[in-house]
């Protein structure tokens, strides 16, 4: 039995706890948060194959699947985050200020990349820790402390950048030591059969096991349910409500600077103005995926298919040789059709459990 | 239900008082009919050749509704016409999604490419690998430099130190002694590089002042701030045509004497060029940038045709003094310069 799913009961004599009966398999697929976003994954795949000859190209799929990738590292948890009942405006900016950290301390002190990969790691997650203890100790909204570290990122990138490179963009690390070895970790790829795996794709599978892992397996996975469900009662019944909520934060940052070192050691410069705009659009992913924006529901598996969404959405438009400017409208509808389609079954699943 | 009914009354009442208003309240100038007229005086874009129906793809670093890559865009569709080619047009500003939108044309298997190198260390990979899955690229606007380098038959546009070095000349004939350079989008390598352009051959002071470009409000307090607080400022460079008429609306507010100049074109910098409000406008000419890329990929593919002699193919940079302007007022109305 999964937190967040109703509790099941039929409408059987209460012989036993309600919570040990035994739920048909359709009506635990029913309760799942993710259903709704599968079904529409589903029907935009079948669109866009039937609208634009090349989608269904192995080359095609595995360049929507990186797209969604990039994506999908960030929406797992930042789905953890909103199960958790909490929002991170800073996480699109994060993505560069970590790339920007581990460039720059790499070149600047002429060491081995690897120094700046691991001084970026920390720098990454004390930001996340800073957002998490900010939250807990003003009790102030989520969405005004992270819009503050969003616009302060902003600045922080654009101004070291400046003040220690001389440019927009950070100098090339290429050529340096320990470079090629990050690289295949961060941002290589291989060719399986036909279709070109990118290393993101392996990253995301592996997030979306270990947040799913620790949503339905551990006492942890159970508090960010509980703390996103109602503070005050987790609180009550012995949730350590701000150690869940500050690593949740930590965990946003911890794939912010996955997503940074990949975008680094797939590049070798890091433009200092990039990344604003793209926490709406891990937020989006995972709302397409059953997040409710309430906190309490959801899960890292919804997330991953409203990342997928999103990457053929974007990449499929342009298969379709439609006119871009067209995205955002799609994005919109997409986000809203999910959103209500989502809502439409979370009822009938409630309903028939009753 | 009832309330629901009147209300779609209402609407509809008011719907065809619209209607009735938009029929019998004509203006005899200017409007849609005049574009239209215009547009039929134009001729029809048909096809001038008899090659095959190639595919050329063109992906830009271009924001959201951006005027200069509009007249890009028009260019290259407008040789597309002729040279009987499916044109596509894609864009993304973050350079990660532009290199997504390379490896999708790729998959696509077009016949020609047009990238802007931007972002080129974003590109790198992406546009070699096009190249060697056979796939003529041109580079277009941005990375002249670095064009080459990747495998790409020729670059096509304006060097943007050339064009400050251009526009510094210019503020030393006028007697200039202070000038600001209005960045309008921090982390564009070109838009540093026009600033720095201005700086060398610029006798007098220059000055950067970064503005947030997409909140035009906030670039005109920006200016008229800079302006109250140094009046030695007697020369604005803004580095896109609508920031031009903002800068001369900041300059009015704050008083200042200040001659205002700007890199790129439209109908406004055009009108306002030919009036005398602005000093000058320096042209990259964005209609042959993507004009001449579908062009040369055409003839490529025709005939093996590589433009530039492994040089860049320079558009610009394209001094317009009041002189000149007039002439291309109606150009700029159209959409094409």
């Amino acid at each position: 039995m999964t937190a967040g799913a109703p509790p099941a009961g039929t409408g059987q004599a209460p012989a036993a706890d309600e919570r040990l009966l035994h739920t048909s398999f359709l009506r635990k697929l029913l309760g799942r948060p993710e259903l709704g976003s599968v079904v529409g994954a589903a029907a935009v795949f079948l669109f866009f194959a039937l609208v634009a000859d090349s989608f269904l190209q192995a080359s095609s799929f595995s360049t929507v699947l990186y797209a969604s990738s990039t994506i999908g590292i960030m929406a797992v948890p930042v789905a953890l985050l909103m199960i958790g009942g909490e929002f991170d405006l800073s996480a699109g900016v994060l993505v560069t200020s970590s790339a920007l950290v581990s460039s720059m301390v790499s070149y600047q002190m002429t060491a081995n990349v690897w120094v700046g990969v691991l001084v970026s790691l920390l720098v990454t997650l004390a930001i996340g820790v800073f957002n998490g203890v900010l939250l807990t100790r003003t009790e102030l909204p989520s969405f005004i402390i992270t819009l503050g570290t969003f616009l302060m990122l902003t600045g922080l990138n654009l101004g070291f950048t400046k003040l220690i490179s001389g440019t927009v963009s950070t100098k090339s690390t290429a050529d340096m030591e320990g470079f090629s070895s990050a690289k295949a970790l961060f941002a290589s790829e291989f060719t399986l059969g036909e279709v070109t795996v990118k290393v993101t794709i392996l990253w995301w599978i592996g997030l979306v096991a270990l947040a799913t892992w620790i949503l339905l397996r551990t006492r942890f996975g159970n508090w960010i349910y509980a703390v996103g469900g109602g503070a005050d009662a987790a609180r009550a019944v012995g949730v350590p409500v701000a150690r869940t909520k500050i690593l949740l934060y930590t965990g946003v940052a911890f794939a912010a600077w996955i997503s940074g070192q990949h975008l680094l050691f797939s590049f070798d410069v890091v433009q200092s103005g990039e990344g604003v705009g793209n926490e709406l659009i891990y937020i989006i992913a995972a709302v397409i995926g059953g997040c409710l924006i309430t906190g309490g529901y959801g899960s890292a598996i919804g997330s991953a298919v409203g990342a997928f969404i999103f990457g053929m959405t974007s990449k499929g438009i342009v298969y379709a040789e439609w006119n871009p400017d067209w995205f955002k409208f799609f994005l919109g509808a997409m986000l809203l059709l999910a959103t209500l389609l989502n809502a439409w079954v979370r009822k009938r699943a409630e309903a028939t459990t009753r | 239900m009832a309330r629901a009914r009147t209300g779609v009354r209402a609407l509809g009442a008011v719907l065809a008082a619209v209607l009735v208003a938009s029929l019998a309240g004509c203006s005899s100038t200017g409007g849609k009919r005049a574009e239209d007229a215009r547009k039929a005086q134009a001729a029809a874009g048909k096809a001038a050749v008899s090659t095959p129906r190639w595919t050329f793809s063109m992906v830009t670093h271009s924001g959201d509704g951006d005027t200069f890559w509009d007249i890009v865009q028009r260019g290259a569709e407008e040789a597309a016409a002729k040279d009987n080619i499916n044109f596509l047009y894609s864009k993304s500003d973050e350079g990660q999604q532009q290199a997504q939108l390379v490896q999708t044309a790729i998959d696509k298997k077009v016949d020609g490419l047009i990238v802007t190198l931007a972002k080129p260390d974003a590109m790198k990979d992406v546009v070699k690998k096009a190249v060697a899955a056979g796939i003529p690229v041109i580079t277009v606007n941005s990375g002249s430099e670095e064009s080459k380098a990747f495998g790409a038959l020729t670059h096509i546009g304006q060097n943007e130190t050339v064009a400050g070095e251009a526009v510094g000349d210019e503020l030393n004939q006028r007697d200039r002694k202070k000038a600001v350079c209005v960045l309008h989008e921090q982390g564009n390598v070109g838009h540093e590089q026009r600033c720095a352009g201005v700086k060398k051959t610029f006798d007098g002071e220059v000055e950067n002042l970064y503005v947030e470009g997409t909140n035009m409000p906030d670039v005109q307090a920006s200016i008229e701030a800079k302006l109250q607080t140094d009046r030695s400022i007697d020369a604005v460079v803004t580095l896109g045509a609508p920031f031009a008429d903002t800068a001369v609306k900041a300059k009015r507010s704050a008083g200042s004497k200040a001659e205002v100049v700007t890199f790129d074109l439209n109908a406004k910098v055009a009108a306002a060029v030919k009036d005398g409000t602005l000093g000058f406008a320096v042209d990259q000419q964005p209609y042959l940038q993507g004009y001449e890329a579908v062009d040369l990929l055409w003839l490529y593919r025709y005939n093996a045709d590589v433009l530039g002699g492994g040089l860049p193919v320079l558009t610009g940079p394209q001094i317009i003094t009041q002189a000149d302007a007039g002439a291309l007022e109606d150009y700029t109305k159209r959409g094409t310069r």
